[in-house]
C-alpha cells in the first residue's frame, strides 16, 4: 500500500514537473521585458503645451526632414517636455560608449561630468568606457540609475589602428553584453563635452549626426573615400550629408548590425592593403548612404568649438573640448 | 506459503522502486535545469530588437540596404517647405509635396516586400462609389507594391469588376448593414478590429482605412506608411484648437477639453501597421460602446473617438490635407501643391440611409 502510494506520488511529481516546464516555456514570453512600443503613448494627464502651428514660418532655418522622411533634430523642432512625457514611462536604458586609449584618458573626467549634467537626464544610463589603462579612469560620482562599466582593450601602436578597431570592439561588446543591458546605444568620441541637454529627441532606430565642417558644402566636396578599390568608395553624384564619426547610435540591434557591417568593410580594405581617407568615418558614411538613418541629428549635436556658431544653430549640445583653454581654471 | 511468495514477489518491486525514484527525481531536475540554463540570449536578443513579435511587425523598422541611386543632394540650410510645418513637436513627419523623395522610399519598402491592405466600406447605396474608387486607386495608390483591397459590403453582387494590376487583389467581405448612416460609420471600427485579428495580421503589413466616396487624383504612396498615421481634416488645418469640433461633453469617452489637442484628424483616412490599427479600432469601438451604454453619441461619431485616441497615442506620421481634400468646398489654394485624394460630389440626402 505504501509503495503504491509512493509510485502514485512520484507519478504525480513527474506530471507536475512536465506541466510546469511546459507552462514555463509559454510564461517566458509573457514575462515583462523592456518593450519599446511602436506608437508613442501619451498619458492623459499631460501638462498643457502650445498647439503646433501648421502654417507659420518655422523658427528654424534648417532642413528638418530628410528626403526619406527622417527627422533632422535641432532646437525648435521638438517640444522637450512633451517628449519627456512620452518616453519617461517606457523605462528605457540608454548606453553610451567612449574610447579612452593612451593619453585620451585625461578627457574622461570632464566628459563624464558633463554627461551627468546633460546626457539623458532622468533615464537609466550605462556608460561603457573602453580603455587600455583601467586605473587611469577617475571615479566620477554618478546620479541614481546611472552606472559605469570599464572595459579593458588592447592598445595599438598606430592611432589609426585604434580608431578603426572601435567598430569591431563595439559590435563584439554589444553581442556579449550591451544587448542585455540597454535598449538604445550611442557611440561617441571622448575628447568632447556635453554643453546642453541631450534627451529622448535623439532616440531612433538608427541615428547619425551631421559633421559640423560640411553641413553647408556640396556633396562633391565631402571628404568621402574616392578610391575605387576601397569598400568605402563613394562616387561623385552620391551622398546625402557628411556624417561625423564622433556620434552615431540607435536601437542596440541596429547599432550591432551597423558596426558589424563597417567592421567587415574595414577588414576587406585591410586585406587589400588600403586604409580609408578618414578611417572608420569613411566607412560609416559609406554605410549610411546605403542604410539610411531613421533620424539625423543637426550639427548642434556634434559641434566644433573652433568654428563660429551660425545663427541657424540655436543650441550647441555636444562639442569638442577646446584644448587650448585650460579647463583646470574653471 | 502463499504469504511468503507474495512478500517475495513484492521484494523485487521494493528494490526496483528506490533507483526508479532516483531516476524520476533526476529527470524532473534535468527538465527544470534545462528550462533555466538553456541559452536564452537569442530569444532575448530578438525581443529587445522588437522583432520577437509576429514576423510582420518588424516591417518598417528594418534598416534595408539600398542600391546606388542618383538624386539631388538635400541641403541642410534649405528647408524643403518654408510655408508649412513638416515636423510635429513629437518629431513625426507631416507629409507635404516636396518633403520626400519617392524613389528612395519606394525602394526601401519594395526591399521589404511590403504588402498594403486598404479597407473600404460600401454599404447600401455607397456601392456606386466603388468603381471610381478602385479605378483611380489602380492608377495612383501604392503603384508598384502589393496591395489587397478589402471591400466591406452588404451587397456583394453589386461590387464592380475592376481590372487590377499585378500583385494586387480584391477581397469582398460581406457584412450586415445598419439602418442609420451614423451607425454604419461607427460600426467600421468594430469590423476593422475584428478582421484585423481574423485576417489582416496574417495577410498584410500595413493597413489603410479609407472612405469610399472619394477618388485618387494624384500619387498616394509609401510615404504615408509608418506605425500609426492620421490625416489632417481639410476644414480645420488653419483653425486653433478651441475651434476644433472635438466632442466637448465630459460624459463622452471622446471628450477633449478646450485647451488640449494638436490637430483635428479626419476619420476618412487613417492607418498604420496592422497591430497599431487593431489597437486603435479596438479602443475606438470600446469607447463607442461605452458611450452607447451611457446614452450619448459623440458629435462626429467615429471621427471624434479617433481624435481622442490620436491625442493620447501620438501618430508617427501625419498626412497633410493633400491627402484628404474637397475641391468643390475648398477650392485649390496655393499651399496645396497636389490634391491626391479628393471627395466625389454626392447628394447626401439621396445616398444616406438608403
Amino acid at each position: 500500500m505504501r509503495r503504491h502510494r509512493l509510485a502514485i506520488g512520484l507519478g504525480v511529481c513527474l506530471l507536475v514537473g512536465t506541466v510546469l516546464c511546459t507552462l514555463w516555456v509559454y510564461v517566458e514570453d509573457w514575462l515583462p521585458v523592456s518593450y519599446v512600443p511602436y506608437y508613442l503613448p501619451c498619458p492623459e494627464i499631460l501638462s498643457r503645451y502650445p498647439q503646433p502651428k501648421l502654417l507659420e514660418q518655422r523658427p528654424t532655418e534648417l532642413l528638418t526632414l530628410t528626403p526619406w522622411l527622417a527627422p533632422i533634430v535641432s532646437e525648435g523642432t521638438f517640444n522637450a517636455e512633451l517628449l519627456q512625457h512620452i518616453y519617461q514611462p517606457l523605462n528605457l536604458t540608454i548606453g553610451l560608449t567612449v574610447f579612452a586609449v593612451g593619453k585620451y584618458t585625461h578627457f574622461v573626467q570632464h566628459f563624464l561630468e558633463s554627461a551627468e549634467l546633460f546626457f539623458m537626464h532622468g533615464y537609466r544610463v550605462c556608460y561603457y568606457v573602453f580603455t587600455d589603462d583601467p586605473t587611469a579612469i577617475p571615479q566620477v560620482p554618478l546620479g541614481p540609475g546611472r552606472r559605469l562599466g570599464i572595459i579593458p582593450i588592447q592598445r595599438h601602436s598606430r592611432w589609426e589602428e585604434i580608431s578603426t578597431r572601435r567598430m569591431e570592439i563595439i559590435s563584439q561588446h554589444i553581442a556579449k553584453r550591451a544587448h542585455r543591458e540597454v535598449d538604445y546605444l550611442f557611440c561617441v568620441d571622448v575628447d568632447m563635452v556635453f554643453r546642453n541637454p541631450w534627451g529622448p529627441e535623439t532616440l531612433g532606430d538608427l541615428v547619425a549626426a551631421i559633421h559640423p565642417g560640411y553641413y553647408a558644402v556640396p556633396r562633391q566636396q565631402f571628404p568621402y573615400e574616392r578610391r575605387h578599390v576601397s569598400t568605402a568608395f563613394v562616387a561623385d553624384g552620391e551622398g546625402d550629408f557628411y556624417y561625423g564619426g564622433a556620434v552615431f547610435g540607435g536601437r542596440v540591434a541596429n547599432v550591432y548590425e551597423f558596426t558589424r557591417g563597417c567592421h567587415m568593410a574595414i577588414l576587406a580594405d585591410k586585406a587589400n592593403g588600403i586604409m580609408a581617407a578618414w578611417q572608420e568615418e569613411s566607412h560609416l558614411n559609406r554605410r549610411f548612404i546605403s542604410h539610411k538613418p531613421s533620424k539625423v541629428l543637426s550639427p548642434e549635436y556634434l559641434w566644433d568649438d573652433r568654428k563660429r556658431q551660425p545663427p541657424s544653430l540655436k543650441l550647441i549640445r555636444f562639442s569638442t573640448l577646446d584644448k587650448d583653454t585650460s579647463w583646470l581654471r574653471s | 506459503m502463499a504469504e511468503l511468495l507474495r512478500t517475495q514477489a513484492r521484494k523485487p518491486k521494493c528494490y526496483l522502486l528506490r533507483p526508479v525514484t532516483f531516476l524520476l527525481i533526476m529527470l524532473i531536475l534535468v527538465f527544470f535545469g534545462a528550462g533555466f540554463l538553456s541559452p536564452r540570449s537569442p530569444v532575448l536578443w530578438s525581443r529587445r530588437a522588437g522583432a520577437g513579435e509576429a514576423g510582420r511587425e518588424s516591417i518598417g523598422l528594418q534598416v534595408v540596404k539600398l542600391s546606388r541611386m542618383v538624386y539631388p543632394q538635400p541641403k541642410v540650410l534649405t528647408p524643403s517647405r518654408k510655408d508649412v510645418l513638416v515636423l510635429t513637436p513629437w518629431l513625426a513627419p507631416i507629409i507635404w509635396e516636396a518633403t520626400f523623395n519617392t524613389d528612395i522610399l519606394n525602394e526601401q519598402f519594395r526591399l521589404q516586400n511590403a504588402t498594403i491592405g486598404i479597407t473600404v466600406f460600401a454599404i447600401k447605396k455607397y456601392v456606386v462609389f466603388l468603381k471610381l474608387f478602385l479605378e483611380t486607386a489602380e492608377q495612383h495608390f501604392m503603384v508598384g507594391h502589393r496591395v489587397n483591397y478589402y471591400v466591406f459590403t452588404d451587397r456583394p453582387a453589386d461590387v464592380p469588376h475592376v481590372p487590377l494590376g499585378e500583385g494586387r487583389q480584391m477581397v469582398v467581405l460581406e457584412v450586415p448593414a445598419s439602418a442609420r448612416w451614423q451607425d454604419v460609420s461607427m460600426r467600421r471600427m468594430e469590423m476593422i478590429s475584428s478582421f484585423c485579428e481574423q485576417r489582416f495580421l496574417r495577410e498584410v503589413d500595413f493597413l489603410v482605412c479609407a472612405d469610399v466616396d472619394m477618388k485618387f487624383r494624384d500619387h498616394v504612396g509609401v510615404e504615408i506608411l509608418s506605425q500609426l498615421f492620421g490625416t489632417l481634416h481639410p476644414g480645420y488645418y488653419r483653425a486653433s484648437r478651441e475651434a476644433f469640433p472635438y466632442e466637448r461633453r465630459p460624459q463622452s469617452q471622446a471628450h477633449i477639453p478646450r485647451d488640449q489637442g494638436d490637430f483635428y484628424y479626419m476619420g476618412a483616412f487613417f492607418g498604420g501597421s496592422v497591430s497599431e490599427v487593431y489597437r486603435l479600432t479596438k479602443a475606438c469601438h470600446q469607447a463607442i460602446v461605452a458611450d452607447r451604454a451611457n446614452g450619448i453619441e459623440a458629435v462626429w461619431h467615429d471621427e471624434s473617438h479617433l481624435n481622442r485616441y490620436l491625442l493620447d497615442h501620438k501618430p508617427t506620421k501625419v498626412l497633410s490635407p493633400e491627402y484628404m481634400w474637397d475641391e468643390k468646398l475648398l477650392g485649390w489654394p496655393a499651399i496645396m501643391r497636389k490634391l491626391r485624394y479628393v471627395a466625389v460630389p454626392k447628394n447626401h440626402r439621396e445616398i444616406r440611409n438608403r
